[in-house]
């Protein structure tokens, strides 16, 4: 089983670490994973603020990157789910609709791929789990609180693997951070405003982390936390399950 | 009202006063608490939801064989039936209608095709005065104000300032805010209203072809009053508030209430089906660009709506930015996936107005893919040209950088540079994203970098 590891661009200019620690997982679960040099971006910030037309060297790169692999593996959901959604090729529409069915995220890969049972990790903090909305409600990493349906968490799945983690419940569990690409710029005082209050929302309930395996949110609320002043610090979720923080700094 | 400013920049107004925002947010966020309590005490709630959006697809693929049989069943039943292809000759109907009686003072219930068609504002520029019986509706009338969602018209107002309009409009003491009080004064105010109107306009939530009869629901009872003492009933639906038969009614009625307030049914559910001895009701069928919706394959379903508002209520944009930031009748994601369907260029910001979340299209009782229509009708809207030129400006830029290996190295380890070197170049008031966060903490090497020298493939 190849596995082409997918580091969305803004993960590999700002968030190294959580890129490390998703490689160094998946290298102690056994996983014969190679990371292509010459990936850039899945195109999502074009597509999204509907210049979906001008993604298409994304798409060729992507794919003249990836097609190789067996599956492509991700620590950041929503360049996932564009993936799933938005590949395709001019000249092989046949294998972009392949590449679309291997893509996964980083915690649906190691729950239902590789059906990872324990984890060697311990992190003696109270977390607070927030459930990125593209993770959730467009690839079902978990159950939403919108639909009468069982209640399941991948991320929370995998977290319970972890020693002396302590998950914080939320007032409100799946309400969106407010990053949501270009919103966050185009959309200044709302998204301001709803990155404020999520934050409010796991400092009411004494987090000493917060995590998620989606970094564009982290990164949003990580501003606001930073401007707070707040101790409080984000965490990419491959970071806590690789049980090695701080240790091969980029 | 709104002028020029575009869904961002009413937002930004409207987030001045952040008290406001938290107690809109807060009163809006419990209503889809209750609501959630009384979806999940049904066991086969997604059921019903996926049967009536089948029911719904059913009736967009046969709408106009729908519509013939019941204006068929209708006129049977001694109702007059009116086709309206848009707002104008709708207006135009209800006017000629009232002329023709002599009339000069209309009561209507609540009604959000008439807010579409602007019809208050065209009765009133021709001599007729209109009272808005609904009390949320009468709210905002006195205020001179639009709706500001679909079911709560005015949620964003606070109970002063209610009483404060109805102060200064029906006479209460100044300073009291008792909402029972206020509610009571209304009502003996309206009361009057009921017993002098000889027209009434309502709404319809459901019309059904096999009988030819419609249903308005209402917890007032204010559809009803106007009705039942008024010479002329006048009822104005959408062409897409059809159903096929009067057994789909059950899970439409099941489904509303829930959805919009938490209710397992409204207070009245009432059945409208033939006129009184000496009395006429008439039904006006309005098209006003639903055909044209109907005709775009990735919008149609859209007009599956049925008006419940559970999109606003959940939507985290609409709580925190009000439902006039969308200068539009319909506010919330529905209304920005209706909106440019009647003006693309008027409307182009509002399908940006959300993060894509996707609350709104899993609470949607009929489920609208809303959040796919809002990403699909972005792409239509930067299709034809109605981008600002700034945006595409960037955007082919981005495009540019990202589309190339080679470029997308070059600018990230320029950028991280001078991030790290000249912090101030985009710490600035010029991004942003600055202005209430701070920008991330710049590492060394990127990701690429470090893999480079430490897996040396």
């Amino acid at each position: 089983m190849k596995v082409g590891l997918f580091i969305p661009c803004y993960v590999d200019q700002f968030y190294p670490g959580a890129a490390i620690a998703t490689l160094q997982l998946l290298e102690k679960l056994g996983v014969d994973v190679s990371y292509p040099p010459n990936q850039t971006c899945c195109g999502q910030p074009m597509a999204n603020s509907g210049f979906e037309h001008l993604t298409g060297s994304c798409n060729r790169l992507f794919i003249k990157n990836f097609a190789d692999f067996d599956y492509i593996v991700c620590p950041s959901g929503s360049c996932v789910l564009h993936i799933k959604h938005h590949l395709h090729s001019e000249n092989n529409e046949a294998e972009a609709a392949a590449m679309r069915g291997k893509v996964y995220e980083l915690v649906e890969f190691m729950t239902d791929i590789l059906k990872v049972k324990t984890l060697n990790a311990e992190f003696p903090f109270k977390v607070g789990l927030h459930q990125s909305c593209h993770g959730q409600r467009g690839l079902y990493l978990s159950q939403m609180t919108e639909l009468v349906a069982p209640a399941f968490s991948k991320p929370r799945q995998l977290l319970n693997m972890v020693k002396d983690l302590e998950i914080m419940p939320l007032d409100r569990p799946d309400e969106c951070c407010g990053f949501g690409g270009t919103f966050c710029v185009a959309e200044e005082a709302v998204s301001v405003k709803m990155g404020q209050d999520r934050v409010t929302d796991h400092l009411n309930n004494g987090v000493d982390y917060i995590t998620s395996p989606d970094l564009s949110c982290l990164m949003h609320m990580e501003g606001i936390l930073h401007r707070r002043g707040s101790k409080v610090k984000v965490i990419h979720i491959a970071e806590i399950l690789n049980g090695k923080r701080n240790q091969d700094k980029p | 009202m709104t002028g020029n400013k575009d869904h961002a920049a009413l937002a930004e107004v409207f987030n001045k006063d952040e008290n406001r925002v938290d107690w809109h947010d807060e009163t809006l966020w419990f209503i889809r608490k209750k609501r959630d309590l009384a979806v999940k005490k049904i066991d086969n709630w997604e059921e019903l939801r996926e049967t009536a959006s089948q029911i719904k697809n059913n009736v967009l693929s046969n709408l106009s064989n729908y519509l013939q049989e019941f204006e068929a069943k209708a006129s049977a039943n001694g109702v007059i039936v009116h086709w309206a292809a848009d707002a104008a000759e709708h207006n135009r109907i209800v006017l000629d209608l009232l002329k023709q009686q002599g009339i000069t003072q209309m009561v209507k219930s609540k009604s959000m095709l008439t807010e579409e068609c602007h019809l208050n504002e065209h009765l009133e520029a021709n001599g007729i005065n209109v009272i808005d019986s609904d009390l949320g509706e009468r709210i905002v009338q006195l205020a001179k104000e639009m709706p500001s969602h679909i079911v709560l018209p005015c949620i964003h107002k606070k109970k002063e300032e209610i009483g404060e309009l109805f102060h200064e409009h029906l006479g209460t003491p100044a300073g009291n805010a008792d909402p029972q009080f206020l509610t009571e004064t209304a009502r003996q105010h309206l009361r009057d209203v009921f017993l002098t109107r000889r027209a009434a306009l309502t709404g319809v939530n459901f019309a059904i072809a096999e009988t030819g009869e419609f249903v308005v629901c209402t917890n007032e009872g204010n559809a009803d009053m106007g009705a039942h003492l008024a010479d002329i009933h006048i009822a104005s639906m959408g062409i897409e508030k059809i159903i096929p038969e009067r057994k789909h009614l059950s899970v439409f009625l099941r489904l509303l209430t829930r959805s919009a307030t938490g209710q397992p049914i409204t207070t009245y559910s009432s059945h409208f089906s033939k006129p009184r001895e000496g009395k006429e009701m008439h039904i006006i069928l309005v098209d006003n660009g639903r055909s044209i919706q109907l005709g775009r394959e990735d919008f149609r379903n859209s007009l599956k709506c049925i008006r419940c508002g559970a999109c606003m209520n959940t939507c985290p944009v609409y709580r925190r930015s009000g439902g006039h930031s969308y200068h539009y009748a319909i506010s919330g994601p529905i209304g920005a996936i209706l909106a440019p369907n009647l003006d693309m260029e008027k409307y182009a910001d509002l399908p940006f107005a959300s993060t894509l979340c996707g609350s709104c299209s899993n609470v949607c009782p009929v489920k609208i893919d809303i959040h796919d229509q809002l990403y699909k009708w972005r792409q239509v809207i930067v299709q034809k040209g109605y981008a600002p030129t700034a945006k595409k400006v960037s955007m082919q830029a981005m495009a540019n950088v990202l589309g190339s290996s080679w470029k997308y190295h070059v600018a990230g380890k320029a950028a991280r540079t001078v991030m790290h070197l000249a912090p101030f170049a985009v710490n600035n008031k010029f991004n942003p994203w600055y202005k209430h966060r701070d920008m991330p903490e710049v590492p060394e090497r990127s990701f690429g970098e470090w893999y480079k020298i430490n897996r040396n493939k």
